[in-house]
């Protein structure tokens, strides 16, 4: 009898085990990174039972799935972006078992409310990265190293002619650009990406300087993280802001905003871009605007070498960005790493004006 | 060294004429005389030598970052700039004493006969005392070509403003070849000595493309109309018993038209005229492609000019008598030109005259138009009569109404990163027509899209990339455009065995299958 139950056992059991075996804890499948053992996904680009969200932005956290799980913090940034959703928020280093599988989010440094996403099955660990920075940026939860045997990372900026300033340096520009246009009875308008971006450049803006109006969409994403930031105080441009009140003061405002009618009603400008593509000079005069400041959510070079090893991970997965000349780069230097194909767009320059 | 990089850092950063000028005044009053000097120089296109190769540049810089040369060179396709990559790349905290701007290019000047080793020193050691914007314009120094969105004339009207000299008279005085190594800024711009000044040439006056509704607004007969010879634009200047030629680019190229020497003797001193060279064989108007094959040739040798004669068709008279008549109607200038003419009309000398034709109608005018490719012209010129002859592009008296371009539909077979403010998208693009089942590359184009256009390739290329060499990626044989171009010929250079002149996109044929694209032989079909 147990002879047969065992016979029975291997004809039911033996095809499907042997195949679990050999897969990895995560794959890339035409709907997201998936991990077959817990049945979610990772930051899918198609609709799916349960999405394990890294953070807030449009090509990560994808409208159409049935439950969502993320971090606190982006709980309210996502049901703002994706309407009435089913979501569940979870803290930094909080475990929870799906399947058996452990899941936890770990700060990614990258905009508030965005993680890393930890998956360990039977003492084997793997990092989602999401978008990182290993700066700080003042609202953000600082990046936090995590220990892994596969790191699948993000390489926007993976070439080395990206290193970034000190942050505070670039603020100190912002603002002096603003004080100087001030003197000039110019109205400075500075653009941003507008979740992230725009609310790090205000957190570091000088009020004394003057007011610091914005635009619809900046203004609506920065009142859904006031709870948890404190920020200077902001207006919006209505349709009765004169340009006489606007002169001299700051008005922030997403990239889209260029050359629209809506830029045309702020009067006298000076334009000023945040945005790590501005290193490359053909960017910003591509840009057209009078200021470029270069400061960025990614990570450059040396911070993504420098999140590599301290992951101490073998295995590295590229996703986004340039993926293929950073895999052969790490190869070169030992790392077992490969590039996987993901829907996640890298921000550049040119697609930004259309979000 | 650092004055002049915080300029072209400004210079960059701002969208606006007025502050470009600005920007440019107050260097030019601040600056050291010789700092000055070279700003001019380089801002109007003169650079000293290049004293090391770009490949010993990317190497040396692959090395100075320890960087895998392949990182190195996928880097700098992406930046699409060398100078800028290796600014960007070689990060170093700035130490040691930076020299003045001339100081710095008189190190670069005598650089050029050293050995490698030294020349390596030599720019490891910039490379380490300057920061970043320093080090991207020493780098730009050294491989040449400072394109940063300002005109000679913009540079021209700052300098007049700083030194108080009218910018038309500065314009003059910029002119022509000239080197700070061997000019002082006085001698040149403040206080010339006519005595130098023989073989100054003017600035040439060039024409805008006709706007849409130029015949609706203007009457014809206020209008002298000429045939647009194709050919190379150039000064003639006879003073003293020496005959100068310049071409548009102000380079002296006297010498690449001895044909032209024995005009010194038989045209009157003091005569200076605007016209083309043409080649010009057995009373008929040649190819321009033929002239090219003279330009090219360090030396001119008797069978060359045996094979390919030149003549200048003259169509504008600037100096008369030592006089300057710039200042002078149209009208008048050309009647004293013909005048001229007329005196040698007859001699076997290497002259003509570009008719003035005068029409009572636009029809008539369109219908000479047609008549372009019988004369061997690209289209007309049209003039106003009473304009005098103005400095660099003017709109208003001269305007050009060309051919219609010969067009074709042509299919993307290869695409190429672009560079400057099209930096890191795939914006230079190579085409292909049908040959049995295979599609030959024709031409290469660069622009004709819009924005948003060129936005949808990129993505295109992107995504449908069959192969990568470096900077060019074979892309998937997908999309049709439909290229137009100026002039065709036979080529022996060219795989296709035709040379297209000026091709660019006309526009994009989304509703053209990759097999309804023209073949090589349709091409062929438009040969003269």
């Amino acid at each position: 009898m147990p002879f047969i139950n065992h016979m029975i056992f291997d004809l039911f059991c033996t095809f499907p085990l042997k195949k679990k075996i050999r897969m990895p804890l995560l794959e890339f499948t035409s709907k997201g990174i998936y991990c077959s053992k817990a049945g979610v996904y990772l930051d899918p680009w198609k609709g799916v039972n349960k999405a394990l969200i890294s953070h807030g932005h449009s090509d990560h956290a994808r409208w159409g799935s049935k439950h969502y799980i993320t971090h606190e913090i982006n709980v309210p940034i996502i049901k703002h972006r994706l309407g009435k959703i089913s979501v569940n928020g979870k803290k930094y280093g909080e475990i929870f078992n799906i399947n058996g599988v452990q899941f936890s989010f770990h700060p990614a440094g990258h905009v508030p409310g965005s993680s890393q996403i930890r998956i360990e099955f039977k003492g084997e660990v793997w990092v989602f990265t999401g978008d990182y920075k290993t700066q700080e940026d003042g609202i953000s939860t600082p990046f936090e190293s995590v220990k892994c045997d596969t790191f699948i990372t993000e390489c926007t900026f993976g070439i080395p002619v990206f290193q970034w300033e000190e942050p505070d340096k670039v603020h100190d520009s912002i603002n002096n650009w603003w004080a100087i246009n001030k003197n000039d009875k110019t109205t400075s308008l500075l653009m941003g990406y507008s979740l992230g971006k725009v609310q790090r450049l205000l957190k570091n803006l000088d009020p004394s300087i003057g007011k610091i109006y914005t635009h619809g969409a900046t203004e609506k994403m920065t009142e859904v993280l006031r709870q948890f930031i404190d920020f200077p105080e902001t207006e919006l441009i209505t349709r009765e802001t004169t340009k006489k009140e606007l002169e001299g003061n700051l008005v922030l405002a997403p990239p889209a905003v260029l050359g629209s009618a809506w830029v045309k009603k702020l009067g006298r400008l000076s334009t000023g871009y945040a945005s790590g593509w501005m290193s490359f000079r053909g960017a910003r005069r591509r840009r057209a605007v009078d200021r470029a400041f270069v400061i960025s959510d990614h990570a450059d070079w040396q911070g993504l070498l420098s999140a590599i090893k301290a992951s101490g991970c073998e295995n590295i997965v590229t996703t986004h960005g340039y993926t293929e000349i950073f895999a052969q780069y790490l190869r070169e230097q030992g790392w077992n790493a490969r590039t996987e194909k993901t829907q996640y767009e890298v921000e550049m320059h040119e697609t930004i004006s259309n979000q | 060294m650092k004055r002049f990089a915080k300029l072209i850092e400004q210079l960059d950063s701002t969208n606006k004429t007025n502050q470009k000028v600005a920007a440019l005044t107050q260097y030019f009053l601040e600056a050291p005389k010789e700092d000055a000097l070279w700003s001019v120089a380089l801002l109007s296109h003169r650079r000293p030598p290049r004293p090391v190769t770009t490949k010993l540049m990317r190497s040396w810089a692959s090395e100075i970052t320890k960087l895998p040369e392949w990182l190195f060179e996928e880097s700098y396709h992406i930046v699409g700039d060398l100078a800028e990559t290796i600014a960007l790349l070689v990060r170093q905290e700035a130490k040691g004493k930076v020299p003045s701007l001339s100081q710095c290019i008189d190190e670069i000047i005598n650089l050029k006969p050293k050995q490698e080793s030294q020349k390596k020193e030599y720019i490891f050691k910039r490379w380490k005392s300057l920061n970043n914007f320093e080090r991207f314009v020493f780098n730009k120094i050294l491989t040449g070509g400072f394109r940063i969105g300002v005109s000679q004339k913009l540079m021209t009207r700052a300098l007049s403003k700083a030194v108080k000299i009218n910018e038309n008279i500065l314009a003059h005085r910029l002119m022509g070849q000239w080197s700070p190594k061997t000019i002082t800024f006085e001698e040149l711009i403040l206080n010339p000595n006519p005595q130098d000044q023989i073989s100054q040439p003017y600035p040439f006056f060039l024409a805008y493309a006709l706007e849409e509704d130029f015949q609706g607004k203007e009457k014809v007969i206020n209008w002298h109309i000429e045939h647009k010879w194709d050919g190379m634009r150039a000064q003639l200047i006879i003073r003293e018993r020496k005959s100068f030629l310049w071409s548009r680019g102000e380079e002296l190229i006297t010498d690449k038209f001895p044909e032209l020497d024995c005009l010194a003797n038989i045209l009157p001193n003091g005569t200076v005229l605007d016209g083309e060279l043409l080649p010009y064989k057995d009373g008929q108007i040649g190819n321009f492609n033929d002239l090219q094959k003279r330009i090219g040739r360090k030396s001119v040798s008797a069978k060359l000019k045996q094979q390919i004669p030149i003549v200048i068709m003259l169509y504008d008279i600037l100096e008369w008598e030592g006089k300057d008549i710039r200042s002078y109607p149209l009208m008048d200038r050309q009647d004293l030109l013909a005048q001229l003419f007329e005196k040698y009309d007859g001699e076997k000398i290497p002259i003509l005259l570009s008719e003035v034709l005068k029409f009572s109608s636009w029809e008539q005018v369109a219908v000479e138009r047609e008549k372009a490719e019988d004369k061997r012209s690209e289209g007309l010129m049209l003039k106003d009569k009473k304009s005098s002859y103005g400095i660099g592009r003017k709109k208003g008296n001269w305007w050009k109404w060309k051919s219609n371009p010969k067009t074709i539909d042509a299919v993307l077979t290869y695409a190429m990163r672009g560079h400057g403010r099209r930096t890191n998208m795939y914006t230079d693009y190579t085409f292909g027509l049908w040959e049995d089942n295979n599609l030959v590359t024709f031409a290469k184009a660069y622009s004709g899209l819009t924005d948003a256009e060129i936005k949808k390739v990129d993505q295109f290329i992107k995504q449908n990339t069959l192969e990568r060499f470096g900077p060019v990626r074979q892309v998937k044989p997908e999309l049709v455009f439909e290229i137009a171009f100026e002039g065709i010929a036979p080529s022996s250079r060219h795989k296709s065995g035709v040379a297209v002149r000026f091709p660019r996109i006309l526009r994009w044929r989304h509703d053209k299958k990759t097999n309804d694209a023209n073949s090589l032989e349709d091409l062929k079909q438009l040969l003269p």
